[in-house]
């Protein structure tokens, strides 16, 4: 039954709640990123990646320190009257996690796997100031997701991302021998292609799933 | 004059979603209407002003190697109060724009604006900066929400305008018609500056 409803939310945020054409996070490396397949590729791993582990640790620092329930770390160890409210700061702390973490996420590549690091080096920086990192954290919360289901929200959004990074790769590269009108060349037709795209997209929101 | 340039830069030359194209996100997903493109601009033109000016300030003694760690956290610090204050005083508009008032943090304009303007200029020339960067981001979110809302919806700010005869396009409201909406008027600036420009 778990697994039922954990495969459910996965599809959904991969086809119907897709990052880019539903909820249009990270819309800004969607339009700069994808010229190319090779680096629409080397994008997706890249924010794939981050997404899961940052869900992970988002959620994790939210409910030990944040939320005011029994389990708040702050009510544990200094033994307070009640669990202390410190939602407010999940901004500023998320943006600084994400920060941290992707700086660390970068050292261990270049350490552990010369290789990778080579293909995603370039993406890794970009990927702090990517809204589909910080949103996906504040909605795991906004949602109140448990920490499951946060991390496979954060997974199988940064599929769909990468599903939609490397559709629209493709077309580019066949849009470049098109003849299309001056002023729409470049990130209009980007943009126009996205819309139709999208349109595409709206159809799975037809999909039943129980 | 040149401060009056600073101000009037980011309404058209540079405007930052129609000739930089940063900031895109929260620009195709709050343009569904112009009260919640009207919200958006205010929330950010208030958190460009106060964050360009806090950088400016403190840029002789911020060390050049985590400058951008120290702008995150500036920017961070008013967007909570903007995020909070919204909830408190406009719980509508708050709701309807949702995650994207805590996303205000990685909106791409703010951060560029302190790299490039303040992190460089004088206090009094980084506010009228940010405040031309959020009147021109203002000026394109309620742009494409009027499109999409008379459009959409066949109204203005609420009030129908098109008559019972129109049948409205949905699509324009829904995240496809953000996207095909932004790229034409995008193609048309470019239509324009190329114009411009010959003559």
């Amino acid at each position: 039954m778990e697994l039922k409803s954990l495969f459910i939310l996965a599809i959904s945020s991969i086809f119907i709640n897709n990052f880019i054409f539903a909820r249009f996070l990270g819309t800004c490396p969607y339009i700069g990123v994808s010229k190319q397949i090779d680096s629409a590729i080397g994008m997706g791993t890249a924010v794939t990646f981050v997404m899961t582990l940052a869900s992970a640790v988002t959620w994790l620092i939210d409910f030990y320190l944040f939320e005011p329930v029994p389990a708040n770390l702050f009510y544990r160890v200094f033994s307070l009257a009640t669990p202390p409210d410190l939602t407010f700061l999940k901004t500023i702390a998320f943006i600084l996690v994400i920060a941290a973490l992707v700086q660390f996420v970068e050292m261990v590549i270049q350490k552990t796997s010369p290789a990778l690091y080579k293909a995603l080096g370039i993406y890794l920086p970009l990927i702090t100031t990517n809204c589909a990192i910080l949103g996906v954290s504040l909605l795991n919360i906004d949602l109140k997701y448990n920490f499951i289901q946060s991390v496979v929200h954060g997974l199988s959004g940064g599929l769909g991302f990468t599903v939609a990074l490397i559709l629209m790769a493709g077309i580019r590269e066949k849009l470049e021998l098109a003849d299309i009108p001056k002023p729409l060349r470049g990130i209009p037709i980007a943009f126009v292609m996205a819309g139709l795209m999208a349109i595409a997209f709206l159809g799975f929101s037809g999909l039943k799933l129980k | 004059m040149s401060a009056f340039k600073e101000l009037t830069k980011g309404i058209y030359a540079e405007n930052p979603i129609f000739r930089q194209v940063i900031g895109l996100c929260p620009t195709l997903a709050v343009s569904t209407s112009i009260i919640n493109g009207l919200g958006m601009g205010a929330a950010a033109t208030f958190v460009l002003i106060f964050s360009n000016v806090i950088i400016s300030m403190i840029r002789k003694i911020v060390p050049a190697k985590i400058r951008i760690c120290i702008y995150i956290v500036v920017i961070a610090t008013f967007v909570t109060m903007v995020d909070l204050s919204m909830a408190g005083f406009l719980p509508a508009i708050h709701k309807s724009l949702g995650i994207f008032v805590p996303l205000i943090v990685v909106n791409c304009i703010i951060l560029a604006r302190a790299e490039a303007f303040a992190g460089k200029n004088s206090v009094w020339l980084s506010a009228l900066d940010g405040l031309g960067m959020g009147i021109g981001f203002t000026f394109a979110l309620v742009l494409l929400g009027v499109i999409r809302e008379i459009l959409g919806s066949g109204s203005l700010l609420g009030y129908p305008i098109l008559g019972t005869s129109f049948e409205p396009m949905l699509i324009m409201i829904l995240p496809p018609g953000a996207f095909i909406t932004i790229g034409l008027v995008l193609g048309f600036f470019n239509w324009l500056e190329a114009k411009r420009q010959r003559n």
